[in-house]
């Protein structure tokens, strides 16, 4: 008898060296993070050597007037650009899907252009075309948020549409036209056949388009202005002056919003959950 | 029930153009009400896409379609009086099977008490108790076929179609389903119009076939008579297998006509149709004679001699494959009748084939 079996081809988890790798990229991937959370309890100013536990930066962080309005600033962006970016990219997705008209494939090429071309150029030419149309600055809040609202459905509606066109991919079109053979009009046949199939590619683009906004940088860098600077980008100035716990903890902070919203949102779209309901 | 003699779908010269290709090619057909019929024809013949254009989800480039005397030109599938079963069921996957079949009632409006009695009365209908809340995935390809008849019946349509319904389930639950839907059709009185390219399930189920070819009907007929009589060679060699002569017509004799052969020699054999005044002779594989001793012909019967090429057998019959004498290829089936009968010949037994003139008919081409 052997005492082992052979390795077949997909057995990498029992080669050492593989193992050894899968464990590498892991701590690459995540000891920064888990650094983070943890100084973020540091009860240092510095934040190089471990002093001893303290809940003080988060009270500090709360306390802190611009942050909050960053962070306030942040999720509003966030929430507005969602919506429509999910809508513009649903509709996208759709009109692409399932029409054929002349120039789709130009629109199709222009509408992933957002995804390829460098943010920076992007958030050049957003400040360029808020310059050149003269849009409002002396605006009241939240309405001074438009332009970087604008530049943030710019960016993340193509990655709905790519989402939600995958998603549609696997529909058959049968389906509809059973809707409209029992008696059902179009609109009927879209709010009660294909929406209910596009729901996972809705909530899955939304949630990338979500975070998409939350984190961004460099676009917002240049579409903001004194009275709305988002929360990376008050972090990105709090950090010229060192990078203290308090930025540490409003990062934790921001860490633990994004992997909340997707435990909700994967939580919600199970499809078995629902089934144990009725059945 | 008024005019219940007039056929309730009347198709006028209608052709459907996809490009150059006529997928329906200047089709008329009358189809008669509380029939079971079929439209049977090899794949890309046009046969769904006339089905198709009874649902309302193509038009005809010309022609006229009227169901129950009404012209469906400006009608959309949602105002038509007919119900379809798709090939792939189209159940809705986010459904359970009570919902799936109330949704035709839900959004044209019936009232919710109705709904829940009729849907009751559906599930019942197609053997589906105690899977009201079951959703499609955890429903086999029967069930969920069951679930897409339900939901048609259930508006109780005057018509209904079926896209190619069996083909996506296997041999012993096709039989069950062939059943089960000629049981249905009896039981609710509705006319069903089933599209299929499987021979047998069309002559097992249908009360009228029509069968097509390159966007044309070939022939309307009951089954028996479209396989004892059929009109033109394509549709004898589509719907069973059949033997084939070249010949020539010597003359007509009322229904009948004088060939020639060079295989058979001269006979007076039937032909299919007034029209039919040339074409080939045809004979089906079960009503040629075989004998393997070199026997007298018996009177009026044609003796052919050949070779046994290759046996296939099925259990219930075997096909022969044999070689005349002057190289054409015939087939003869015999059936096992008789458990403990000689085994079938081996290749290269020569043999003799007797072939009454009755059995042969003289097709158009």
């Amino acid at each position: 008898m052997l005492g082992r079996s052979p390795l077949g081809p997909l057995e990498y988890t029992r080669r050492l060296w593989l193992r050894s790798w899968l464990a590498a990229v892991f701590v690459f991937l995540y000891a920064p993070i888990v650094i983070l959370v943890v100084f973020s309890f540091n009860d240092s100013r510095r934040n190089i050597v471990w002093q001893g536990f303290t809940t003080e930066y988060y009270v500090r962080a709360a306390e802190n007037a611009s942050l909050i309005e960053a962070f306030t600033n942040s999720l509003l962006i966030a929430f507005v650009s969602t919506i429509l970016s999910t809508i513009i990219g649903a509709l996208l997705a759709l009109g692409l899907w399932r029409f054929r008209f002349p120039g789709r494939a130009a629109l199709d090429g222009a509408a992933a252009l957002p995804i390829v071309i460098p943010e920076i150029c992007m958030g050049v030419a957003l400040l360029v075309f808020f310059n050149r149309v003269g849009w409002p600055t002396a605006m009241p809040w939240p309405l001074n948020l438009a332009p970087i609202i604008i530049g943030h459905v710019a960016f993340s509606f193509p990655f709905v549409a790519v989402v939600v066109r995958a998603r549609m991919a696997g529909f058959d079109r049968s389906l509809e036209e059973a809707s409209k053979d029992l008696g059902a009009s179009e609109w009927q046949t879209f709010w009660n056949v294909t929406v209910p199939f596009m729901k996972p590619g809705l909530i899955a683009g939304s949630l990338l388009a979500m975070t998409l906004s939350l984190d961004d940088f460099v676009i917002t860098f240049f579409t903001s202005g004194p009275g709305t600077l988002t929360f990376p980008v008050q972090i990105y100035s709090m950090v010229r002056f060192g990078a203290t716990p308090e930025v540490n903890a409003a990062s934790t902070v921001l860490i633990a919003v994004t992997v909340l919203l997707t435990v909700i949102a994967v939580r919600w779209q199970r499809p078995d959950k629902e089934a144990a309901k009725l059945g | 029930m008024r005019e219940s003699d007039a056929p309730i779908v009347e198709i006028q010269n209608v052709t459907k153009a996809f490009g150059r290709l006529k997928a329906v090619n200047d089709v008329s057909l009358a189809i008669p009400r509380n029939a079971f019929f079929a439209l049977l024809g090899p794949s890309g013949c046009g046969k769904t896409t006339l089905l198709r254009m009874l649902g309302g989800f193509e038009h005809s480039s010309t022609g006229r379609i009227l169901i129950d005397g009404e012209d469906m030109a400006s009608i959309q599938p949602n105002r038509r009086p007919v119900n379809m079963v798709f090939q792939s069921y189209a159940v809705f996957p986010h459904m359970t099977v009570a919902e799936n079949i109330a949704y035709g009632l839900k959004v044209t409006g019936v009232p919710r008490a109705e709904i829940g009695r009729r849907v009751t009365d559906a599930i019942a209908m197609v053997r589906l108790d105690g899977m009201a809340t079951r959703r499609p995935d955890q429903l086999s390809g029967g069930q969920r076929q069951r679930v897409a008849l339900a939901r048609a019946l259930v508006k109780r349509p005057k018509l209904l179609l079926l896209d190619e319904p069996l083909s996506a389930l296997d041999k012993k639950l096709r039989g069950e389903m062939q059943l089960e839907l000629v049981r249905l059709q009896h039981e609710v009185g509705i006319t069903f119009i089933i599209v299929t390219h499987d021979q047998e399930e069309a002559l097992g189920m249908a009360s009228e076939i029509a069968v097509m070819q390159e966007g044309r009907i070939l022939q309307v007929a009951p089954p028996r008579q479209l396989y004892e009589h059929p009109t033109r060679r394509f549709v004898a060699e589509f719907i069973g297998a059949s033997n084939s002569f070249a010949c020539e017509v010597l003359a007509i004799e009322d229904e009948n006509a004088r060939v020639t052969s060079p295989l058979l020699g001269e006979l007076v054999v039937e032909r299919a149709a007034p029209k039919v005044t040339s074409g080939t002779l045809i004979i089906r594989p079960e009503k040629v004679r075989m004998d393997f001793s070199n026997p007298a012909p018996q009177p009026g019967e044609a003796l052919i001699r050949g070779t046994i090429d290759q046996i296939a057998y099925f259990g219930d019959l075997s096909i022969v494959y044999l070689t005349a004498e002057d190289g054409s290829r015939l087939q003869c089936s015999r059936y096992n009748v008789s458990r403990i009968a000689a085994p079938d010949p081996a290749p290269g037994t020569a043999c003799t084939l007797g072939l009454h003139p009755e059995d042969l008919l003289l097709v158009g081409d």
